[in-house]
């Protein structure tokens, strides 16, 4: 478990994080969202004994990163955002040093690289220097490095930063197969991303907590209301007339504030697609209305729009 | 493996791996054989003035390559963000600061070991002393044991390697300049300030072959002092 009270961090005279108090269960995945300079690096660097706090109590499984933090550091795997990587070694030797330094038995070393090398995906390029590598083999080393020794707790510090949307995705896989063995701390400046990977959100500005809990929370708590897309097909007609036919129909649904046109979500006769401002979750009585009004309902989802959300709740907490 | 003997390994085989190493030895090497050529071989000399002559340059050119090794030890690291790696593993700051020196000092015993071509030729033309050679030998390792830590610290100060040069050459010329500050100060303190300089009254014992105890504990007492400098940098920088 990781039990934050407290915590304040200064350069200088500059408050960077604090006050910040948090509890992180065993096994969880978590989350910092933040825009840049909220705080998050700071107090992940906290995390990993890589900063002494200004003051407050930062304690990780158990131990406390001021007291204890040669014990701290035994625990804890850090990727920082630039991954720590020794150019002139190969992705081999690096990781073997990595696991070394971090008081693996040396008899234990060779079996944990190869155990890391293969679930990061490295094994073909093990002997490949690190200063060849490409950015996404770089980030996987980075957690490679961060996981090799097998600590309780991974400290992510935007680990899909400068990532192609392949290799998020099987960034996004990699932190998720950290879960159960490991408790994650991840941060990035993405909602979708923390979203996506981890059970909790902490939303970070200033340094402070704005805000912490599941994402569909946040969803529901910010966005008082919902929002819908509707795709529908009304036969022997363009899209233009079919589009005002589902408007027609939409709008007389209960708890419906209004419905915005929108380019149709796939091709063909008759179909058109809209988006429906509603009050609540009304996608029943959506459908239930076209099929009345005889039309075929082709897709009625409601629509997710994290980063609005993000905003909105940083613009609440600044005004 | 000791958290020391695997950081001074891993900053050997990257001294070895980059030319910076070979650059740095031969280079001393050649200024080492030129000195040697036009200071001990161009006049008629005994061949213990001659060895002597020898020692006194290697002296200069031990120092100027251990401030040149020790420069990227920490800031380097702290540059391409690897001191993260070792400042985030189980490792306390004194081993990090032991393991670099180690490896500097490493190169530095090679080096200093292949210029014994040198007092052999004298041995070819005349009659060495083993045991000036040897005590000489000690002095230049000593030397660049006290040259690599004043290197260390200021690389644990700086955050490029450039700086770390700069400040770690300041530091090694205001005490080899001590003696010069001594002769300008009255009795009895320029005696003490004339004990502190890096080279003058403690090294010349060594190149006369004369071991002295006062000079192996000053070069020792220097190189622990910077050490111990270095090492509380580094403690200092967490709470940053």
């Amino acid at each position: 478990m990781i039990e934050i009270q407290d915590l304040y961090k200064y350069y200088g005279e500059r408050r960077v994080v604090g006050p910040l108090s948090a509890k992180i269960e065993k096994g969880e995945i978590v989350g910092l969202l933040g825009l840049n300079g909220a705080g998050k690096t700071t107090t992940l660097r906290v995390l990993a004994c890589d900063l002494l706090p200004t003051s407050g109590t930062v304690r990780v499984g158990g131990f406390d990163v001021v007291e204890q933090p040669h014990e701290v550091r035994g625990k804890v795997g850090y990727l920082p955002d630039r991954p720590p990587l020794y150019d002139d070694m190969t992705v081999h030797e690096y990781l073997g040093y990595a696991a070394r330094l971090r008081r693996v038995r040396p008899n234990d070393v060779e079996k944990r690289v190869s155990d890391v090398e293969g679930m990061t995906e490295l094994g073909d390029v093990r002997r490949q220097l690190v200063g060849t590598l490409s950015h996404g083999f770089r980030q996987r080393l980075g957690i490679a490095q961060a996981i090799v020794h097998r600590p309780d707790f991974v400290v992510l510090d935007e680990p899909i930063g400068g990532l192609d949307p392949i290799q998020i995705v099987e960034m996004r896989g990699l932190v998720r197969g950290l879960r159960g063995e490991h408790t994650v701390v991840v941060s990035s400046h993405i909602l979708h991303e923390i979203s996506e990977t981890c059970d909790r959100i902490f939303v970070i500005q200033n340094g402070e907590i704005l805000w912490s809990g599941r994402e569909a929370d946040l969803s529901t708590q910010m966005e008082q209301g919902m929002r819908i897309r509707v795709t529908g097909r009304v036969a022997g007609v363009v899209e233009d007339a079919a589009r005002d036919r589902l408007s027609a129909l939409l709008i007389e649904v209960p708890g419906v504030r209004a419905v915005e046109p929108r380019d149709a979500t796939e091709s063909g006769d008759g179909v058109a697609s809209v988006e429906v401002v509603a009050e609540s979750d009304v996608r029943d009585a959506l459908c239930r209305a076209l099929v009345a009004g005889d039309t075929a309902v082709l897709e009625v989802s409601r629509l997710r729009d994290l980063e609005t959300t993000f905003r909105a709740l940083l613009e609440g907490s600044s005004s | 493996m000791n958290a020391v003997l695997l950081i001074a390994r891993r900053e050997f085989y990257a001294y070895l791996r980059s030319p910076l190493g070979a650059s740095i030895i031969a280079a001393a090497l050649v200024i080492d054989g030129l000195w040697f050529h036009l200071q001990g071989m161009s006049r008629p000399m005994l061949s213990a003035e001659v060895l002597q002559e020898f020692f006194n340059g290697a002296s200069g050119t031990t120092m100027g390559a251990a401030i040149v090794l020790s420069m990227r030890l920490l800031a380097e690291e702290r540059q391409t963000n690897t001191f993260t790696l070792l400042n985030t593993a189980p490792v306390r700051d004194v081993e990090i600061v032991l393991g670099k020196f180690l490896s500097a000092f490493s190169v530095i015993a090679i080096m200093t070991a292949l210029t014994l071509y040198m007092p052999l030729l004298i041995l070819v033309n005349g009659k060495v002393s083993w045991g000036q050679v040897g005590v000489g030998y000690l002095g230049l390792l000593l030397l660049g044991s006290a040259a690599i830590s004043i290197g260390l610290f200021a690389s644990a100060l700086a955050r490029s390697q450039v700086i770390a040069a700069v400040i770690g050459a300041a530091v090694l010329v205001v005490m080899l300049l001590l003696w010069l500050v001594a002769r300008a100060v009255e009795p009895p303190l320029n005696t003490f300030i004339a004990r502190l300089a890096l080279h003058h009254e403690n090294f010349r014992p060594f190149m006369q072959g004369i071991l002295e105890l006062r000079g192996v504990v000053y070069y020792l007492a220097v190189t622990y002092f910077f050490l111990l400098a270095a090492t509380k940098t580094l403690e200092a920088r967490r709470w940053r």
